[in-house]
Formats: structure tokens, C-alpha cells, sequence
């Protein structure tokens, strides 16, 4: 770097105005093209979608294999999915993140050993889990295609994202917090309890809307783990088509099923949107409660 | 009455820890355990067919006891390398956009968009490229589904992880080397050609490792826009099958060797995604994600 910087001849190559002009002609171009792809592809789901979300398409079985009527049992089944996620990541991935953040030192051979195998996780593919959940929860553990198999496998695939977040929470808490708990003599469960926790609420906060967002828009874990039934699922031990499931089965295997697939997608859009804005309020105000506490 | 006070509150910490640890070591063995049963599962079909001829038979048809695997690994990296090659520039261009370029509304916006971009789920991206990618692309140069069209989703879904790993990274540059630029009349696009590429190369590195893995493993996107034909495409337009749609398209009906040999085709993406976190690793001393 240093040789480029103090070389003259790295510039005088350089026909200065021109490359400067192409340059922000370039980038500029380049902004306009992804911006514009995305608004064409915002649109198109808006404008093809809003015609058929309706409150009879949110409350109604689906017809005719999805290509007429509503929603209603793949909602339910995509709650469920994401409600059984949650339920077994948020433990496992709070209780790991407060090891990592609070009790362990960065070096011992536990800490090296977590933080690696979370690093390898985060990037192991979806369909990768699939096969992972279909091999273990559906048959060694003999669940079957169900939601319960769903969820566990979406668990373990939330767990990354919702422990860094909570890691980045836990580690936004100023140190003299601990020390003065520490100082007056409080345990360090009770500290842990009263203090830590509560102040790093809001990264909670954003890991758990985060871990949602994944497990929604996930299609390639879910095709088989829980299934593509799309009949109302009576408990978790049943098997259940999750929204994404439902916009890929209509959209490739269902022809005359574009309509209800444009409407599905709406929604599922329009929830993401919703998630991502309220986590960037969430880290923004994150943010400024930060500056003011230290 | 104070002793046993004290010593209370020592176990309940030391059970608190141990607790802990015990949850840590389940969320730290999941990967170990996925390794495990994709091994285990494959392990069937490696021990009666053996690995290599996955490479040397004639076809894919794991029916008539026939497994090639290699055109869906020659797809796979194709739509990677492409992909990455249109991603990258746009990718890095974009974060240059919102660090050196934009006024600070724009760039927040901009922003905002990019991560936008990155929420949108791959069903969504695959359905919109179904739908209006493919009919395009068959108006040019019939089929339709194709090579083409899977890499320019691919590139459009990963390219908000380039641009925010790199924004990310240029605001690491130091303002003093960009004062330094200002001091000397270097042009902007001079200071960042020179200065902050070359200093923030680590990070785009990092970058690009991260959506090269995303690219690899992205399955129901490059599914339902390239077509999935078992074979070598000759040329953009042609239809191609990837080793993650290869997976997703048979698994509902595989059984015995033919679901093994699914199996070995995770192995496969696992072990290349090992090694890019491996590289990542390495390059980044053990902080990717902190």
C-alpha cells in the first residue's frame, strides 16, 4: 500500500480529469441499475399481489391445490414452524452467548471451540440443513415429516445470527456496570439477572427479530422437514407448508397458480419489510442510548 | 449462618456456569453433529460404488446405478464464478458509492436499500425471476431457463453481502490516509483506486469469500430460473442444474443409493464451504463475525 501511495509514476498513469468523470459516471450507473432492479422487483410482487390479499384470502383454506382461496392453514403452519424455532434456539442461544460474553475468557479451549463451530455454521447452506433435519429429526429421531421437525431444524440454523446479536448486546453494556455490581459485593447470577441482562435487551431484541426473518424466508431447509401439506396441521407432531414452501410449490409445480403465488409473496415481503425496519429502529436507538450511558 | 450464605451463592454461581457451558457445548457440537449424519448417510453408497465413480460414469441416473456428479459441479461453479464476477464490482462500487460519493441522505438510503435487498427471501427472488427474468431471456434466445438467468439472480441476491461487508471495511480506512489524499489534490477516484482499495483489502477479501459461500449454497433461487438440466452447458443460454437444486428436485423421491448419493453431494458443498470458512478464518485471525 505504502509503495502505491509514495510511487509518482502510479499516478502520472492516471489521465487525471477523465478517469475521475468516468468514474462517478460509473458509479452513479451502477447505483441507478440495483436501485432499479429491486424497485422493478418490489413492484412487480406489489402490483401483481395487492389485487388478491384480502381478508378472505388470510382466513380461508386453499382450493383447487392453492390455485383458489386463501392462506389460512399455511400461516398457522408458518407461526408454528417459527414459534417451535424459537422456542428451543432462544435458550440454547442466549445461555451461549452469556458463556461467551460474560463467563468464559476468549482464549480458553471452550470459547475457541464455540466461536469456530458458530463461524461454521453461519455458513453452512440451507439446503445442507435440510438434509441434516431429514436424516436426524425425521428419522433418527423419528419425528417425520412434521412441524416439529421444521422448527428444530430452523433452530439450529437461527442460533448464529441470534447469538452474535446477543454477544454484540451483552458486550455494549458498559464494564463499569460490572464492576460496581461487582464492587458492592452482588453475586454474579444476580448481576447477571438484574443488570446485564436488561441492558442488553435491545441486541436481544434484534437477534430475535433477525432469527425470525431468516426462519420465514426459508424455503430449501423446510421442503423436507415439514413437508408440503397444506391441510390445517392439528399439533406440531403434523406436517405443515410454510409460506416460502407455498409461493415455490405454486409458482414450479401448480400451472394457473402465479396469482395466488404473487399474493403469498406480497405478504411475505410485507412482513421481512417490517421486521428489518423495526430492527434498524431498534439498533438505531441501540445506538443513541449507547452514547448517552457512556 | 453468613458461611452458609456465601458458599449458597458459590453453588448457585458454579451451577449457573456449568449450566452455561452445557448449553454452549450443545449449540458448539450441532455443526459436529450435521458433519456427522451427512457422513453417515453417505457413507453406504462411498462404501458399494466408491468416490471415484462419481466423477467417471457415464451419466446421472442414480436409478440405473449410474452417478455422475460432475456436471452439477461443474454448474455449481459456474453460476458461482459468474455470479461473484458481476457481484463484486457492483458490490464494491455500491459501498464506494455510500462512503466517497453520495450526499449522507442518499448514502443512509442507499443503505437502507441494499439491506432491503439483502432481507428479500431466495423464493421470492427464484419466483420473480420465473416470471419475469425467464420470459425475457426466452424472448432473446429461446429457452428461457438458463445459466444466465440463474447467475444474474445469484448475483442480485448476493451482492448486498459484498457491498455491506465492504462498506463496513472502508469506514475501518484511516481518516488521516484520506486527509493525506485531500492534502496532496488527489482526484476522489485517485484516493480510492490507490489508497482506500488497497488498505481495505482484507475486508473485501473477506467479502468475497462470504458471497462465494452464499452463492454456493443458495438452492431454491438458482432452482427455479435455470432450467435444471443434468448437463455441461455449452453456452449462457443453455439450461444447467446446480449440486443444491440437484438435492432439493430429488430428495422427496430418493431412496437407498440414490438418496446416499445426495447425501455425498452435501458432503461435497460442506467440505468447499469448510474451506472458504477456513480461508476466512485465517485472513481474519479468528474475527469474522465479531
Amino acid at each position: 500500500m505504502t509503495r502505491k501511495m509514495t510511487t509518482p509514476q502510479a499516478f502520472r498513469a492516471l489521465p487525471f480529469r477523465s478517469s475521475e468523470g468516468i468514474a462517478t459516471l460509473g458509479i452513479w450507473a451502477v447505483v441507478v441499475l440495483v436501485s432499479g432492479t429491486l424497485f422493478w422487483l418490489l413492484a412487480d410482487i406489489f402490483w401483481h399481489g395487492i389485487g388478491q390479499v384480502s381478508w378472505n384470502f388470510l382466513t380461508t383454506e386453499p382450493l383447487n391445490a392453492g390455485r383458489e382461496g386463501g392462506i389460512a392453514p399455511i400461516l398457522v403452519s408458518t407461526g408454528l414452524i417459527v414459534g417451535v424455532c424459537m422456542a428451543v434456539s432462544i435458550p440454547l442461544g442466549v445461555g451461549t452467548a452469556i458463556l461467551l460474553a460474560e463467563f468464559t475468557a476468549n482464549e480458553s479451549w471452550l470459547g475457541r471451540f464455540v466461536r469456530l463451530s458458530l463461524d461454521t455454521l453461519a455458513g453452512v447452506p440451507s439446503i445442507v440443513f435440510g438434509l441434516f433435519g431429514n436424516a436426524f429429526f425425521c428419522k433418527t429421531l423419528g419425528f417425520g415429516f412434521s412441524i416439529l421437525s421444521g422448527g428444530l431444524t430452523l433452530a439450529c440454523m437461527v442460533l448464529p445470527i441470534l447469538i452474535r446479536s446477543t454477544q454484540e448486546g451483552l458486550r455494549a453494556v458498559p464494564e463499569d456496570y460490572r464492576r460496581s455490581a461487582a464492587a458492592l459485593g452482588i453475586t454474579r447470577t444476580a448481576t447477571l439477572w438484574e443488570l446485564l441482562l436488561p441492558a442488553a435487551m435491545p441486541g436481544l431484541m434484534v437477534g430475535l427479530l433477525l432469527g425470525i426473518g431468516r426462519a420465514i424466508s426459508e424455503t430449501a431447509a423446510l421442503i423436507f422437514t415439514s413437508g408440503y401439506v397444506d391441510r390445517m396441521p392439528e399439533s406440531i407432531w403434523d406436517s405443515g407448508r410454510a409460506l416460502s414452501v407455498h409461493i415455490f410449490d405454486l409458482a414450479m409445480n401448480i400451472s394457473g397458480g402465479e396469482s395466488n403465488a404473487y399474493g403469498s409473496a406480497l405478504i411475505l415481503v410485507t412482513t421481512l419489510v417490517m421486521i428489518n425496519s423495526t430492527v434498524s429502529w431498534l439498533a438505531e436507538r441501540f445506538r443513541k442510548s449507547r452514547i448517552l450511558v457512556v | 449462618m453468613f458461611n452458609s450464605n456465601t458458599s449458597f451463592h458459590r453453588r448457585s454461581e458454579a451451577a449457573l456456569v456449568w449450566g452455561l457451558r452445557a448449553i454452549a457445548l450443545v449449540s458448539g457440537a450441532i455443526v459436529l453433529l450435521i458433519v456427522f449424519f451427512l457422513v453417515w448417510e453417505a457413507i453406504p453408497v462411498l462404501q458399494q460404488v466408491g468416490a471415484f465413480r462419481f466423477f467417471t460414469d457415464a451419466s446421472w441416473h442414480p436409478a440405473s446405478n449410474e452417478f455422475n456428479l460432475t456436471p452439477m459441479l461443474v454448474g455449481t461453479l459456474l453460476v458461482m464464478t459468474i455470479a461473484v464476477l458481476i457481484a463484486t464490482p457492483l458490490g464494491i462500487l455500491s459501498a464506494v458509492f455510500c462512503q466517497y460519493y453520495a450526499p449522507p441522505r442518499i448514502a443512509q438510503f442507499y443503505r437502507r436499500l441494499i439491506e432491503l435487498l439483502a432481507g428479500i427471501p431466495s423464493v421470492v427472488y427464484g419466483f420473480w425471476g420465473l416470471v419475469v427474468l425467464v420470459p425475457l431471456i426466452g424472448r432473446l434466445h429461446p429457452p428461457g431457463p438458463s445459466l444466465l438467468a440463474g447467475t444474474l439472480i445469484l448475483s442480485l441476491m448476493i451482492l448486498p453481502t459484498i457491498a455491506l461487508v465492504a462498506d463496513a471495511s472502508f469506514t475501518n480506512v484511516s481518516p488521516d490516509y484520506l486527509k493525506g489524499c485531500a492534502a496532496l489534490g488527489l482526484g476522489r477516484w485517485a484516493m480510492i483506486q490507490n489508497v482506500v482499495f488497497p488498505t481495505a483489502r482484507a475486508g473485501l477479501i473477506t467479502g468475497v469469500i462470504l458471497e462465494t459461500g452464499r452463492a454456493i449454497g443458495e438452492t431454491m433461487a438458482v432452482l427455479m430460473v435455470s432450467g435444471n438440466v443434468v448437463q455441461v452447458p455449452k453456452s449462457l443460454f443453455d439450461p444447467v442444474r446446480t449440486l443444491t437444486a440437484n438435492i432439493a428436485l430429488e430428495m422427496a423421491y430418493a431412496v437407498d443409493q440414490h438418496r446416499s448419493a445426495l447425501f455425498v453431494s452435501g458432503v461435497v458443498l460442506m467440505l468447499i464451504i469448510g474451506m472458504l470458512v477456513a480461508i476466512a478464518e485465517v485472513l481474519n485471525r479468528g474475527h469474522l463475525y465479531d
